[in-house]
């Protein structure tokens, strides 16, 4: 047995990897990897292939040529799936042949137009690393944050206040101000419902679901009164000041923004805190096992109070990333449900800063090419809301996937919050 | 004649595990054959492939001689076997007789119950066999010792002649075990063959014809109590020879390091669990708490460590109050604490054996600096740990959860120990674990005490609290009804302490009382 002290630096690649893949290091790297990667990616083309069953059974040309004969209506069918799948490629990736052509021709114009589906997804994802990474953190302290939505919300609120209300400052100073505002609109919110699981024990499911209506009518009263734009019919707020936007780095119409750089910056953050901080230590303690972490003399209270807390500011600044990064302004339900997709990404990502972002990644390319899948094959978006519901459904129950693939069962710490559900 | 049960080259493997290599065991007719060996050894597994939990990949099963293939329990049974496992499966909120006959109900026309003839039918094997039991009262209302009974009943009354018993003293207090003795030797004597499953020496030499010993999976030897002794069975089970007194050098009591004073505990349902009790332990002596489990142990080492509220009276450590202090703030005046239940309080089962090890200094220099975590150094201490306790794992970032219990508990004992401490709380600190573990904890608690260290000792074994303690506090009904010296305890009188009968004459049995208590 190895047990000569080691106390030598180890490569922060090298510990993430661990840290993501969490098996005994004796099985080999790639293996790990494999493992873990295995049944997301297992699921997601089984959620394509059912996907692109429905597609095939809503599409009425597939119909009109099963009226013609079989072998027509069969190739059809493969048509009519793949044009579908190919603009959803080129709707969040881009098209290849334009890349190349716009790359030869040397115009910036047309370069810059040829990335913007990818980049169309990057901004698509930004609000997900924000709301999952938010999630993800109540799920390693055994919280089930439901509030995500709501504390984007008032995230968003918060930060357009500050956006259009704070004058006469330099852009060094408003922007930051404007995401604090963000972060800790969503911190209160996310507060509340903590501190009363701490102090009484209502459950935090409950709780952050009443809040989320809250917030929802809260925003709403606020547009159409306090916070309403004095030259508009509209219930929309001020435009920020350009001071407290997030810059873009190209010009319109592409949209790409610092944001994403900020949202993988705090990804690094929330890795930091949760795995190299003693408070991180306390959440992880508390949430895996809160009768050890009693035992071992951590507060609970103080941990779930922190851990809902963080969780909203960082819902928080996905509502902020959208108002500063994106729209400009705050709009009523300007969130298509980026906090409830949120729960299902952070469950994609296991909770784990670096399978959030990827997971992040996933939904808003899926997302934004849902959108040209749209626009260009004709699918109605009813569609793509059931493969994506269908893919999430898959990676949500990797029961489902191990059972379709004959795979074998997981190591027991891989269920590492789903005791924690419901529980107290 | 052949035997009445015979395996042959019985193999399972698992993943990665030889658990059974070819298992050959016989058993006679009216024999009792103990199976013992360590946790983990393949003695469950070898009894559930005879019970058809499991598929052997090798090897047959006979039964008076004649193959069976056993694919479910109900081949089991239909075969004449039957096991009573170490947790119940029986209804509380159903008699006796409705657990009895439940499966297999007897009817009247054919769809009514009929309770009467089933109590009858339970109460004759009840009598044939000295099992007294009740049939008609509810299950809920039997205590532990009785509730086994009903399930061997339910193996008599399907008329199983092959019993195999999983542990079955592992609940039961040691009057209750003598009592199980004296029932499976009246089994016996009527023809009926057991299967005893056991860690325990004691018990194996008390009441076995046969002794059977499985090492990693393989049968090392079959013997009978006359030519073995305790120490022969220790070496066999374990692999080499195994200390089975520890050794104690004579006690040199210093200061007292914990006063508990009238103390008052509430149970989780708010009764009365820790009943106007006062002790002391002082520096380099070791008190044993002996009792049944459920009579206010638990809440009075919780109470003790800060992990519950108390209702009344005053705890000092080292002269200190310490009665409302949190569990950090007395693991900080040098408190040690092995936790009754290592995978609920003792261990985050998710994280590695590293973290784990640092549980309760993680916030300490070396292990951070500021609020950052100094990896390095934690991984080195981990490393230094697990060569000076012997905790056998793959390495330090290897999950606890998936380490044997006996190593889990090491990982516990190794982060308590290696902490300077003055008062060492130890619950159960050996539950569920093979000798070979008991032995090196047992040893090590001693060391503390050597060391001056004050250690409380709470434990249902009997002969771990006699083995080890210097004085023993007997707890029954949250109270502490007698207070030995070690030297001259005997088993029998503390037996009898356990179960509330106190020596002196006209003293009642006590109640429970129900505690105002105000949240």
């Amino acid at each position: 047995m190895d047990s000569k002290p080691k106390p030598q630096r180890r490569k922060a690649g090298k510990i993430l990897l661990e840290e993501l893949t969490g098996g005994p290091p004796e099985i080999s790297r790639g293996r790990r990897l494999r493992r873990v990667l295995l049944v997301p990616i297992l699921a997601v083309v089984t959620g394509l292939l059912l996907g692109g069953l429905f597609i095939i059974l809503t599409s009425e040309e597939v119909y009109a040529a099963f009226g013609r004969g079989l072998f027509d209506g069969l190739g059809t069918s493969l048509l009519v799936a793949g044009r579908a799948y190919a603009a959803l490629f080129t709707g969040s990736i881009g098209d290849p042949v334009r890349i190349v052509t716009a790359l030869q021709s040397g115009d910036a114009l047309a370069i810059r137009r040829a990335f913007n589906p990818i980049l169309e997804s990057l901004v698509a994802s930004t609000p997900y690393i924000f709301g999952g990474l938010g999630v993800a953190l109540g799920f390693q302290s055994g919280l089930f944050n439901i509030g995500a939505e709501g504390q984007i919300f008032v995230g968003a609120i918060a930060a357009a206040f500050a956006g259009y209300s704070l004058t006469g400052l330099p852009a060094i100073i408003h922007l930051p101000l404007a995401l604090l505002a963000g972060a800790l609109g969503g911190a209160a919110w996310g507060f509340i419902p903590g501190w009363l699981k701490a102090k009484t024990g209502g459950h935090e499911v409950i709780n952050t679901i009443m809040m989320n209506y809250i917030a929802f009518r809260l925003s709403d009263w606020l547009l159409s009164g306090p916070m309403k734009r004095p030259d508009s019919f509209n219930p929309v707020s001020p435009t920020i000041l350009p001071t407290a936007e997030l810059p873009r780095f190209f010009e319109q119409p592409i949209r790409f923004h610092l944001g994403f750089f900020v949202a993988l910056g705090v990804a690094w953050l929330v890795y930091w805190f949760l795995y190299r901080t003693t408070w991180g230590f306390d959440l992880r303690s508390v949430g895996s096992n809160p009768s050890a972490a009693r035992y071992a003399g951590m507060s609970t209270v103080r941990s779930t109070v922190l851990a809902m807390s963080l969780s909203g500011a960082l819902a928080g600044l996905a509502g902020t990333n959208e108002v500063l990064g994106v729209n400009h302004n705050l709009a009523m339900a300007f969130s298509s449900g980026y906090g409830f997709d949120s729960i299902a990404l952070a469950l994609l990502g296991k909770s784990h800063p670096v399978g959030v972002v990827l997971a992040a990644l996933l939904f808003g390319t899926l997302r934004n090419g849902a959108t040209r899948m749209q626009v260009a094959a004709g699918i109605p978006i009813d569609i793509i809301s059931i493969l994506q519901a269908m893919i999430l459904a898959f990676i949500a129950a990797p029961a489902i996937i191990r059972t379709i693939y004959r795979l074998r069962e997981p190591d027991k710490g891989e269920q590492i919050f789903t005791g924690t559900w419901g529980g107290g | 004649m052949a035997p009445i049960l015979q395996l042959q080259g019985i193999t399972k493997r698992f993943p990665g595990v030889l658990a059974n290599d070819h298992i050959d065991l016989s058993l006679e007719e009216g024999e009792i054959h103990a199976l013992l060996g360590e946790n983990g050894a393949g003695k469950t597994t070898l009894m559930n492939v005879l019970y058809g939990l499991y598929q052997p990949d090798e090897g047959e099963i006979q039964v008076r001689g004649r193959r069976v293939e056993v694919r479910s329990p109900s081949d089991a049974i239909a075969a004449g076997i039957g096991m009573v496992h170490q947790h119940f499966m029986l209804i509380p909120v159903f008699t006796v007789a409705e657990n009895v006959m439940l499966g297999q109900e007897v009817l009247r026309q054919g769809v009514f119950l009929d309770r009467r003839e089933a109590e009858k039918r339970v109460a004759e094997i009840s009598t044939r066999f000295q099992l007294s039991a009740d049939p008609s009262a509810y299950v809920r209302d039997l205590p532990v010792g009785v509730q086994q009974r009903v399930e061997i009943i339910k193996l008599l009354y399907r008329q199983a002649d092959i019993l195999i018993l999983d542990e079955p003293t592992a609940v039961l207090t040691p009057q209750e075990s003598d009592e199980l003795f004296k029932i499976m030797r009246s089994l016996a004597s009527q023809g009926k063959s057991i299967i005893f499953i056991t860690h325990k020496l004691r018990e194996v030499m008390d009441v076995a014809d046969r002794i059977t010993v499985i090492r990693q999976g393989r049968v090392v030897g079959t013997t009978t109590p006359n030519q073995a002794d305790r120490a022969k069975l220790a070496q066999m089970m374990v692999g080499r020879d195994v200390l089975l007194e520890v050794e104690k050098p004579e006690e040199k009591a210093g200061d007292p390091v914990l006063q508990v004073e009238h103390l008052m505990v509430a149970s989780d349902r708010r009764q009365v669990a820790v009943d106007d009790v006062s002790f002391e332990v002082r520096a380099g002596e070791i008190l044993g708490v002996a009792g049944v489990q459920g009579n206010g142990q638990t809440e009075l080492v919780e109470a003790i460590t800060g992990m519950r509220a108390s209702r009344g009276g005053k705890i000092h450590l080292l002269g200190r109050d310490i009665t409302r202090a949190s569990p950090r703030k007395i693991t900080e005046m040098g408190s040690a604490h092995v936790p009754e239940d290592r995978q609920r309080d003792g261990l985050v089962l998710s994280f590695t054996v590293a973290d784990n090890l640092v549980l309760s200094t993680y916030y300490l220099p070396p292990f951070a600096r500021g609020p950052e975590l100094q990896r390095g150094a934690i991984l080195a201490s981990a490393n230094e740990r697990i060569s000076e306790f012997d905790i056998r794992t793959p390495g330090p970032l290897t999950t606890a959860g998936s380490l044997s219990g006996g190593n889990q508990q090491k990982v516990i004992v190794a982060r308590e120990f290696s902490r300077p401490i003055h008062l060492l709380v130890a619950s159960q600190p050996t539950r569920g674990l093979d000798v070979g573990s008991i032995e090196y904890i047992h040893a090590r608690i001693v060391q503390k005490r050597q060391e001056g260290c004050a250690v409380l000792l709470v434990s249902p074994e009997l002969d771990e609290i006699l083995e080890l303690s210097d004085r023993i506090a007997v707890m029954y009904r949250g109270q502490i009804v007698g207070m030995l010296d070690a030297d001259e305890a005997t088993k029998k009188e503390v037996g009898l302490l356990m179960a509330g009968i106190t020596p002196e004459p006209g003293a009642k049995p006590r109640k429970k009382r129900k505690v105002e208590v105000t949240l």
